[in-house]
């Protein structure tokens, strides 16, 4: 049954050094107060799992947090590539990295058959990939009924989730809408998770039957962080902020200059923050 | 008729390849703003699908990123991601993909994993996303590219997703029986494979592009159709339109 507690509690409670986590969020709804309260906890020896690792991975990774990384696109969604990723990969700073690289839609459907509590996910995909050569974890297998060959991937079950949603209710019910992702299915294939939300509301009152929740009994922590996605955005909430997108190619340019930011917006801050930071970017209703 | 830029050309060239009736996948860049004109000019009711799960969207300004509000907010419905990769992208329910990337061979093969060694890099990309399954599953592929000879190359690093193989039959022989990349369009030209080989072959030279252009951008002999085209100039409607979008983009994305 999910508990409410403060972030640094449920981070504390349920993120131990060598966990496999998944941070999940597709451009809408990613956990950067959860992430951040991670660096500041120093974990280390992660592995850490994403469709679509982008600023909260950088600063992970180049904080020195992260062992290994399952992922499928890396990069900076039209800003460019992710510079601290580029020089733990290229450089082995400030350690080496491992790297388990697949597409995404195998990561959708690995996550789909964790949650299904599926060995493996089987799907019509990689035909003519390199990845194939490079990661052993992509197999194929002929299909009894019809011959045809598919891929097969091991099924993705993080010992942690990790999400931003909308809203919970008292009971402790999440509930999340807009771009979906891979969030419901990375929590219900995980362990354990945590879920940052904007709000605690009495009910769901006028909700669509057909709504993305995720009920309590799936959750283990939930913590109140509004603005907690900054600056990704929540729908409803606020928009995202594409500026801070822009300027974190800058930001992780220099690893002198990553640090420094880190420290001022990171290790020397609190959760409480990431309300001011979405006060210009709130939208109606 | 006012001058246009070459990646002006390139987009217009783009966008009058897709049809009202196209369902297409969208990524971001150059083909999103290809899609965007598309609907704005020629084809209002296409269905522009983002990997996002957003199907049908009809964005105001080009999204920064796959999954920006903005999709959600304008589109018919949005799904969640393995729905969007099962049921519509592998399910055969996508009539047009759109591909760029770092490296490009004269296959349609496409590399966004990797320059030099995979295990150690010379530069590390941001890898497939969508790619992979893209090319497969999509009815066909529209690949959009600037050329330059670091792109074009005679033998890509990584092979991320496959075009045309080795030519020929290849791509059957890979249990593929999507058609696969059936054009190209660049900042110089538009390509098309050719119907036993599947090189792609200059079909099309935009205006004030030669052949020596094109040559020089490329690293492989170009191959050139019996008849080359001269592709239309942008009309100044399509400019205005498109210009009109980059200008609504630029001043949303600089937080406006």
């Amino acid at each position: 049954m999910a508990k409410f507690q403060s972030l640094a509690d449920a981070v504390a409670d349920n993120l131990n050094d060598g966990d496999s986590a998944a941070f999940e969020g597709f451009t809408h709804l990613i956990p950067h107060a959860a992430a951040h309260e991670v660096i500041r906890q120093c974990r280390k020896d992660l592995t850490v799992m994403r469709m679509t690792p982008d600023m909260i991975y950088d600063q992970l990774i180049g904080m020195g947090c992260v062992k290994k990384m399952i992922f499928s696109f890396a990069g900076n969604p039209g800003v460019g590539l992710l510079r601290r990723f580029r020089d733990a990969l290229e450089n082995g700073w400030p350690h080496q990295l491992e790297i388990e690289e697949h597409s995404h839609a195998a990561m959708a459907n690995a996550y789909e058959a964790g949650a299904a509590g599926l060995p493996c996910a089987i799907f019509r995909g990689y035909r003519g990939a390199e990845l194939t050569r490079v990661n052993p974890n992509i197999k194929f297998v002929e299909c009894p009924f019809s011959g045809e060959n598919l891929a097969t991937v091991p099924a993705l079950r993080p010992d942690v989730a990790v999400i931003h949603a909308l809203k919970a209710n008292r009971n402790g019910d999440v509930f999340l809408e807009g771009i979906t992702g891979v969030q419901k299915e990375a929590v219900l294939a995980a362990k354990r998770s945590i879920v940052t939300v904007e709000e605690i509301v009495d009910d769901f009152e006028g909700l669509s039957p057909n709504a993305t929740v995720l009920p309590a009994w799936t959750v283990t922590s939930i913590a109140v962080v509004p603005g907690g996605a900054h600056p990704s955005y929540t729908q409803g909430y606020y928009g995202r902020d594409n500026g801070a997108y822009l300027e974190w190619d800058k930001i992780a340019s220099d690893r002198d200059m990553f640090m420094d930011w880190m420290k001022a917006n990171v290790l020397d801050q609190t959760p409480d923050i990431f309300a001011a930071r979405v006060a210009h970017l709130k939208t109606q209703g | 008729m006012s001058t246009f830029t070459p990646t002006e050309m390139m987009t217009v060239a783009a966008a009058r390849a897709l049809s009202n009736d196209d369902v297409c996948f969208v990524g971001i860049g150059a083909p999103s703003a290809a899609c965007n004109l598309a609907r704005l000019t020629h084809a209002p009711d296409i269905t522009l699908i983002y990997e996002s799960g957003t199907i049908g969207t009809a964005p105001t300004v080009l999204p920064l990123s796959i999954g920006d509000g903005e999709l959600c907010d304008t589109a018919l419905n949005t799904v969640s991601v393995p729905e969007m990769f099962r049921y519509w992208l592998q399910g055969g329910r996508i009539t047009v993909g759109f591909l760029g990337g770092a490296q490009l061979d004269r296959f349609g093969n496409i590399n966004t994993t990797v320059v030099g060694d995979y295990d150690n890099p010379k530069v590390r990309l941001p890898g497939g996303g969508g790619a992979p399954e893209i090319a497969i599953s999509c009815g066909e592929i529209f690949i959009t590219m600037k050329q330059s000879t670091r792109g074009f190359v005679e033998k890509l690093d990584f092979i991320t997703s496959l075009g045309h193989g080795k030519g020929g039959s290849d791509r059957a022989d890979h249990g593929v029986h999507t058609k696969g990349p059936t054009r190209l369009i660049t900042d110089l030209a538009v390509w098309q494979p050719d119907p036993q080989t599947k090189e792609f072959t200059v079909t099309s030279l935009h205006p004030g592009a030669s052949r020596k252009d094109v040559q020089d951008t490329v690293g492989w002999p170009a191959k050139f159709a019996d008849h080359v085209l001269e592709t239309p100039a942008p009309s100044a409607e399509e400019l205005q339109v498109l210009r009109d979008l980059q200008a609504r983009t630029k001043a949303a994305h600089e937080g406006k």
